[in-house]
């Protein structure tokens, strides 16, 4: 019996239209736009003005905190503007803008074909834990399932904690998603590396990489190219939504559960995404900042679907037009999975780290159906991996009652969606639920800073 | 004996000795109030809209009746008359405060502001204002879901079908701010109510560059600063693009008005003749 974790979840239709699809490199665009907040925390500060020439991989801002991360330049060029510009939902953040010239191009170009080594092997071998976390932190490298956290924070568990075990979350678990599957097709020595480097820089002897069932051709490549290194275990999971949520994940691999209003390190596990192991081994080995990302483009009426390497920084409708442009009948573009993801209003803007999958909904399948009255039937409850009361937080939430909403513990939400996806009446739970969980989130922060 | 007189008695004596109890209850127990919180509560309007930073209506009567001093208590909804007449009750002077009432700083109706996108979610204009800009290309503007109506508690604010925006009732509005603490934008102010009625703002909030802000909503401020250079009572500031009316400074000679290109400064009333005294 395969493992998985026990509490709640769903099993939506997987759609992995694009699976074990070849990663295509998109073409380096002429001009970048990089926005300065693309991770979780505080936003990178400037280190550039108006006129200045930058190489690819050079440092454009430089973290703003701990819990932040430095961001690059993924072109070579000169800064043109630094100004605000729009993201894809239409928000304003500061920007700045790189646009290459020929020559620029043509150096890059080369770059890319012909990588040049930054460490030999024994250089690595030979590099002890804080130099590699001093590597993760200098290369901006961030959470790559979504949630976009800075890793260096996570490779330094705070004190009292220690760390046991590895997890490297291979699960995406998200329909449609396949940006994870193809990288582990294509590079699985490369993750392979990087597992090691992370396992080192977080001083355990033992990692365990999460992969559904869904991908065999994945587990069974990585079972026998990691046959070599008994500490590391590549572990199948049964398929079922949200498992790449951390705490599901650890659940499913150790059988521990995280508790509530703890951080994961309190089981003694440190989660990874299994892009964020290879953007490490990338890093230590050829001093590559993160400066792409492989991007699943999809959806039923797309003309192109496939696994996407983009530089990060180029134009989202640049990136679309390449796997065919937007269709005809779509209803909506989404950001992400269509679980967890959030709708685009405009496309005229830029990819940052976080940008997993761009997904084009048809109308069809994208319009929310109308709502009923809630039926007391409890799938939400049943579904909830986190065990919270959906119905209640959203009902709650709707009035208002946020001392309530806070003591029926919405914090813990993971907004995973499963009681939005289960509710036979249709009701927008998690809608509700997640303006709770911000307002309350605000509530303790002003709580905690008086 | 038939069971019918068994129960009357039962239950006839169960009845006289719980009047017994909640008689002595009631006089060994009884709490003194002050009488004169019914009255003060019987002026004040009794929507425990808040405004006042009281829990409710009652909590505000209860600190009049035992305050030293009303200078720190004014219920914005019952407004000065009220006030004076609680000042009566309680035997103290009640300082008159500006009258107030809430504007909208938008004027970004389907008209002037195109739809470029749509939204199928809840109807509450927090969730909407958490997951994008709005169903607009203005990410400061209205977003037209009614949070503000339905926080009102004086049915002051209703939404205009052919503009998509709210309409206060000037009449009805007691100035609570209830609307203000409701929008996610934070687009509706609370200003002056002016002589007669009398009010110019700056209708938008629009922070963009001039260029992108009149691509985003025909009526937007652009921030040119004409309206400042004008203003003979240097009531107006331009910061980020966009200019805000001090209503403390403003004298209404609406100046301002007739001098901005895109129209993004509304006046309650226009007069025929400028009188200006400098």
């Amino acid at each position: 019996m395969l493992h998985t974790f026990h509490k709640g979840g769903v099993h939506p239709p997987e759609s992995k239209l694009t699976a074990s699809a070849e990663i295509i490199p998109v073409d380096l665009p002429r001009e970048v736009v990089i926005a300065f907040a693309q991770h979780i925390g505080a936003p990178a500060k400037c280190e550039l003005k108006k006129g200045d020439h930058v190489n690819r991989g050079d440092l454009v801002a430089a973290a703003g905190g701990f819990v932040s991360a430095n961001v690059h330049a993924s072109i070579s060029g000169t800064v043109t503007k630094i100004d605000k510009s729009k993201t894809a939902f239409g928000l304003p953040v500061d920007t700045v803008t790189i646009v290459a010239s020929d020559e620029d191009h043509e150096r890059d170009l080369e770059a890319v074909k012909n990588p040049v080594a930054a460490r030999t092997d024994e250089e690595i071998a030979a590099l002890d834990p804080k130099e590699i976390i001093g590597i993760i932190d200098n290369a901006g490298i961030v959470g790559l399932g979504g949630a976009t956290f800075p890793t260096k924070v996570k490779l330094c568990p705070p004190p009292g904690s220690k760390a046991e075990v590895l997890i490297i979350n291979a699960v995406e678990c998200e329909p449609y998603l396949t940006n994870d599957h193809a990288l582990m097709l294509q590079h699985p020595d490369e993750i392979l590396e990087g597992v090691k480097l992370l396992m080192k820089a977080a001083g355990v002897d033992r990692a365990i990489i999460g992969i559904e069932n869904n991908k065999a051709n994945a587990i069974d490549l990585l079972t026998q190219k990691a046959e070599s290194d008994s500490r590391i275990e590549v572990m199948p999971l049964q398929v079922k939504y949200p498992q790449g949520g951390e705490k599901q994940l650890i659940a499913a691999t150790i059988g521990k559960e995280v508790p509530s209003g703890a951080l994961p390190i309190a089981t003694g596990a440190i989660v990874q995404n299994v892009a964020t192991a290879y953007a490490v081994y990338e890093a230590v080995k050829f001093g590559k900042p993160l400066i792409e990302r492989v991007m699943t483009i999809t959806g039923p009426s797309v003309e192109r679907p496939g696994n996407y390497l983009v530089a990060l920084g180029t134009n989202l409708k640049a990136v679309i037009d390449v796997a065919g442009g937007v269709p005809a009948d779509t209803g909506k573009i989404i950001l992400g999975g269509p679980m967890m993801g959030k709708s685009a209003v405009q496309i005229d803007a830029p990819t940052i780290k976080g940008t997993s999958a761009v997904l084009m909904l048809p109308q069809s399948e994208a319009k929310r159906n109308k709502v009923e009255p809630c039926i007391r039937c409890a799938s939400c409850v049943s579904a909830c991996p986190m065990g919270l009361e959906p119905y209640l937080l959203s009902t709650l939430s709707r009035f208002e009652q946020w001392e309530e909403v806070e003591a029926n513990k919405v914090m813990n939400c993971i907004e995973c969606g499963c009681c939005s996806y289960i509710c036979p009446s249709t009701r927008p739970l998690l809608d509700y639920i997640r303006l709770g969980k911000t307002t309350v989130g605000g509530i303790i922060r002003a709580r905690q800073q008086k | 004996m038939s069971p019918i007189i068994i129960a009357i008695l039962i239950l006839g004596g169960i009845g006289i000795l719980s009047a017994l109890i909640l008689f002595i209850v009631s006089k060994r127990f009884y709490v003194k109030e002050d009488p004169r919180i019914e009255l003060i509560e019987a002026v004040l309007p009794g929507a425990n809209c808040g405004s006042c930073g009281r829990s409710g209506c009652h909590d505000f009567a209860c600190a009049c009746a035992s305050a030293d001093s009303l200078d720190n208590l004014m219920c914005p909804g019952a407004g000065n008359d009220a006030m004076k007449k609680i000042a009566d009750i309680v035997g103290l002077t009640a300082t008159a405060s500006e009258p107030m009432v809430a504007v909208l700083r938008c004027n970004g109706s389907c008209e002037n502001r195109p739809t470029t996108s749509t939204y199928d979610g809840p109807k509450s204009c927090a969730i909407l204002s958490s997951v994008s800009a709005g169903t607009t290309d203005c990410p400061y503007g209205c977003l037209g879901c009614g949070d503000c109506v339905s926080a009102c508690k004086f049915d002051a604010l209703h939404m205009d079908p052919v503009t998509g925006l709210p309409v206060v009732d000037t009449e009805k509005c007691t100035g609570c701010g209830a609307c203000t603490k409701a929008c996610p934008r934070h687009i509706l102010e609370l200003r002056k109510k002016g002589p007669k009625g009398m009010r110019v703002w700056v209708a938008c909030a629009n922070k963009d560059r001039g260029a992108i802000a009149m691509k985003e909503c025909s009526v937007a401020c652009i921030g040119c600063g004409k309206c400042k250079k004008v203003c003979p009572f240097e009531a107006i500031t331009v910061a980020d693009n966009l200019a805000y009316i001090d209503y403390t400074k403003c004298r209404l000679c609406q100046k301002c008005v007739a001098e901005c290109p895109t129209k993004a400064i509304h006046t309650t009333r226009v007069i025929k003749e400028v009188k200006v005294t400098e």
